[in-house]
Formats: C-alpha cells, structure tokens, sequence
C-alpha cells in the first residue's frame, strides 16, 4: 500500500504542485511592498537618524558645549570648540559631526543633559562626495530647523523615556 | 602517461554564494572536492582591541556588528558578562524583555539563513518570503530602539527604554500569524524533492565528530546532542519558559535545516509566553543604581544630584572591579561567549568573544572532503556563517 502511495507522490509530483499553488495564491494577493520613494513605510519616534542641533523657541542655541556627547560618542565622530561669548555665556564656536565615522548609536542624544544634539527622522542624506557627510555647526542647525515640529512631536510622544 | 594533477580553484572572496568574504581554497580531482582550505580575516577590524580603549558603555553598540544578523543576541552576552562581573542583576521586566527580544531575533537570523540558504542551492521564492517577516521583525527593533538592525538596546543593568506603547499588541499579532508562515516555507521545501536531492546525506557529521569540533547550537543539536544553553545554564528568565530542544537524527544538511525551522516554531511560544507576562508585569527595565546606569531624563532636569550622576556616568562610565568573567548565551547560531579581564578600571582590560562560526568554519574542511563541488555552497550555507563574527 505504502508502496503504491509513495509511487504515486514520486508520479504525480505532489510536492511540487503544492509549492506552485502556495506561489500562485500569493501572486493574486494584495502586494505588501510600496513603492519607495513614492510610498513610506511608517518610521518609529525613536528613530535614529541624521543629527540635528535644536534652538529653544526664542532662537537661542540649545547647545552650552558641555561636551558630553563628544567624550560619550564610541566612533569620536564628534569634533567641538568652544568659547565664552560677550554675554558671559559659553557657546561652541565649532560643532562637527563626521557622518562617515558616525555608527548612530544615539548615545549623543542619550547624554545630552539640554536635548539639544537629537537624531531626526532623516535618513536620506546621500551625497555625492565624502566631504559632503562631513556636518558643520552650520549644517546641523538648519538641519534642525527644517525638522524642529517633528523633533518635537517625537520627544513628547516618547516622555518618560530613560536614558 | 602524462601525470594527473589535482585542480586547485580560489571559491571567494568575491564569490556570491561565498557568504561575505570568505575565501575557499579547493583542491578538486575532477568534480570531487579533496581538500577545502578557508582563508579568512578580510572582514577583521580589530574590534577586541577597540574595547580596550573604550568605556563599558561605549562598547555596547559594536556588539551589534559582530554577527550582523542577530544584533540583540550579542548584545545579549555583553550585557550578562558585564553584569556578572558587577554582581548585578537586570529587574524581572528588563529580563523577559531581554528574552523575548533575543528570541525575536533567533527568528530574525533563522529567516535569513533559510532564505539565503536555499537562494544559495536554487530556491529563490522562500528568500522573499523569510524577508516578509524579517522586515516585521525588523519594525519592532526600530520601534523599540530606534535602529532598524544596530539597535544597542540591551544595557547591562537592563535594557534602555521600555516597551513603546502598543508594540506588545503587535508582537502578539506576530506570533499568531508567523506559525502559518512557517507552514509557507515548509510546504515549499521540506517534501522538495529537488530540496531534499540537494541536502539529504551531505556534509554528516556524527555525535562524537560535532563533540571533537566544538561545535554548538544547531550545529551539535542536528548530530543528535540535546545540548542549548537555555536548558543546561538557564540565563535572564529562560528556567521559566516552556519549550522544546529539537534534535536531529542523521546530522546532515536537511537534519539542520528541520532542526532550525523547528526552532522557529519553539522561539515563537516562548515569545508569546514573555507577551504574556510582560502585558501583566509593568515595572521598572533598568536597575536603579545610577553609578551604573544614567538617571531617568526627568530626574536629571530636576536636580543636582541626578545632573552629576548623569555627567559622571557618560563621561568616565563606571569602574568594574578586579576581575575575569565568561558569560556565555545560546546564540542563534551557538554558543556566544564573552571573556572579560577587567584590572578595575572603567575600560576592559581585555574582551575576547567567542564566536560560534568560528568553531563552525574549522569544521569545513572535515564536512566538505569527498563531496561534490556544489555541495560546498550547501555545507557553507547549513553553517550558518557570518563573517562579522568569524573575523570580529
């Protein structure tokens, strides 16, 4: 009996067929790939991306060159000079960030104590040459006035966060 | 007569079912492999230097790139090592978070090896298939920790954020579909006959040769040895958790590839077993001892003390004292070790990683002799080898 059966599986091709009809099944079926960049996947609050450097609403840099995040980033993608302003106040004269180094691990943002270095949600920054991912203080803080809502919006969404 | 000669052909490193940047030196006679020398070491970056250099904490993220395919199972073994050196221990909630996101990504590295694996010896449909749900998993690590792969999320001491709102619900909706999933790749390959032709009796290896090899995690357990780190050495709250070890029986490529999707199904209960409880357990996911980790962000704002703690642990990190420790997990593709010699300070001394691959990929030549030259890719593939790891 067990014979007949098997011939006739070995025969028949049954297997085979029923992997064909699993893949004819799935090429009727709604597709699940969008069409990038056209279509997006939803991206997560906690998103780590492209830096950015905030201001607080009156205009005023976040940033007071505690240079925390430049001892805690592992790559030392993180380069900052800084100076006393006219007011008393200490400021960075020189914020770079080298993307090229940069492995986005977010401890920058975890360490910053003002929440002024954050990773947007940006991701597609590609250029053209190498000197291009090398972001200055300039770079970082229009990137961060172009996403400033959307920074925002994550940061509330994702209080209390630890860390 | 002219003198035969054996013909010696470079397999790699630019070879695509070479997995990475291996480098196969083969000896044929005719269409049989003799000898089959790997060459490796092109993906070396020297990261087990690089530890020595930076703090426990800055460490964490180059866990992610050892095996780039199961970022949170590295992770995994740093965050136990560190804090068995500390003498610490992760909160309960940190611990099934811990244990349901490395079982995650036991499926995650599963997926792809299934994928990549029968891509590799001609089945091209359940690549696109083990994808569909890898970018689900995927999803919930950039939920979770805002990196779609290098997610530096285990901490020793915990983890670093908890569970956003709602991710649980969507887990929980994983695991109900993915056992029919599972079905999809079985239906496609285990009763093959072209699956079967390519896999059945190549590269066996016996109970005692897997022994004699070092061989661990599925590798040891298709030859027949019920051996998982998650039953002999319980770590994180795998003693809770009910599941099953598959074995083989044969140990040869078609007994690895049903013990892996076996274990696909089991990492999967336990998943819903840690949803189960996480959904009833809130509670803290870090200890609360800030000279090892930072002060919640709230806390830090508000006053001093935590401002300095805050500084302090970013800063300089934290001392571990005087010290050698091996914390070891069942890594998707063995066992992954971690070595660390610590001389007190706030940096290793030493780390050295034990890579399963590494064990794996010596076995080659042993697993390749007498077979033919296409059954060097599926031994390759039934290894499981990612070069991130191998070269460290």
């Amino acid at each position: 009996m067990s014979l007949i059966k098997r011939a006739l599986k070995t025969w028949l091709l049954l297997e085979l067929l029923r992997g064909m009809a699993l893949t004819g099944k799935y090429l009727f079926k709604k597709k699940i790939t969008v069409e990038y960049p056209e279509e997006r996947t939803p991206l997560s609050p906690r998103f780590r991306g492209l830096h950015a450097l905030r201001r607080y609403e009156n205009g005023e840099e976040r940033c007071i060159a505690c240079k925390l995040c430049e001892v805690v980033c592992p790559a030392l993608a993180i380069l900052i000079e800084s100076e006393e302003r006219d007011d008393g106040t200490r400021r960075t004269t020189r914020y770079d960030i080298d993307m090229s180094k940069c492995i986005f691990c977010g401890f920058c943002q975890e360490a910053c104590p003002v929440d002024a270095i954050v990773e947007t949600q940006e991701f597609e920054y590609a250029t053209e040459t190498r000197a291009n991912l090398y972001y200055t203080k300039d770079m970082l803080l229009d990137v961060g006035k172009r996403y400033e809502s959307q920074i925002a919006a994550n940061i509330a969404v994702d209080v209390p966060r630890k860390g | 007569m002219a003198e035969i000669k054996n013909y010696t052909l470079n397999f790699g490193p630019q070879h695509p079912s070479a997995h990475g940047v291996l480098r196969l030196v083969l000896e044929l006679d005719g269409e049989v492999v003799e000898r089959a020398e790997s060459h490796i070491g092109l993906l070396h970056r020297g990261t087990e230097k690089l530890f020595e250099y930076k703090t426990y904490f800055q460490n964490i993220p180059y866990f992610d790139r050892f095996d780039y395919v199961s970022m949170m199972a590295n992770e995994h073994a740093y965050a136990l090592a560190v804090e068995k050196l500390l003498g610490i221990e992760a909160p309960e909630r940190a611990q099934y978070i811990r244990v349901m996101f490395a079982e995650l990504t036991r499926i995650l590295n599963h997926c792809l090896w299934l994928g990549a694996h029968a891509l590799d010896i001609g089945a091209m449909t359940v690549f696109l298939y083990c994808f569909r749900e890898r970018e689900d998993i995927f999803d919930y690590y950039e939920a979770v920790s805002g990196a779609r792969m290098h997610a530096a999320y285990f901490r020793p001491g915990g983890v670093a954020k908890d569970l956003p709102e709602g991710l649980l619900e969507r887990i929980k909706g994983f695991t109900e579909r993915f056992p029919g999933y599972v079905d999809e790749y079985e239906t496609l390959l285990t009763e093959n006959r072209i699956w079967k032709q390519r896999t059945v009796d190549v590269g066996v290896v016996d109970k005692e040769a897997a022994l004699a090899w070092g061989f661990t995690g599925p590798m040891i357990r298709s030859s027949g040895i019920a051996w998982d780190l998650r039953k002999t050495q319980p770590y994180d709250v795998y003693d809770k958790m009910d599941f099953d070890i598959p074995v083989g029986a044969t140990g040869d490529s078609y007994d690895r590839y049903l013990v892996r999707v076996e274990e696909m199904r089991q990492s999967n209960r336990i998943i819903s077993q840690c949803i189960e409880w996480l959904e009833q357990n809130p509670g803290p996911v870090t200890i609360d001892d800030y000279k090892l980790t930072s002060p919640p962000r709230d806390a830090m704002k508000a006053d001093m003390e935590s401002l300095i703690h805050h500084f302090k642990f970013f800063a300089e990190g934290y001392p571990v004292k005087e010290g050698e420790v091996y914390a070891a997990v069942e890594h998707p593709k063995g066992e992954f070790g971690v070595y660390i010699v610590s001389d007190g300070s706030n940096k290793p001394y030493r780390m050295k990683v034990r890579a399963p691959g590494f064990a794996h990929l010596g076995a080659l030549d042993y697993m390749c002799r007498g077979h033919m030259i296409a059954d060097v890719v599926t031994i390759l593939g039934t290894q499981d080898i990612v070069f991130g790891e191998v070269d460290r």
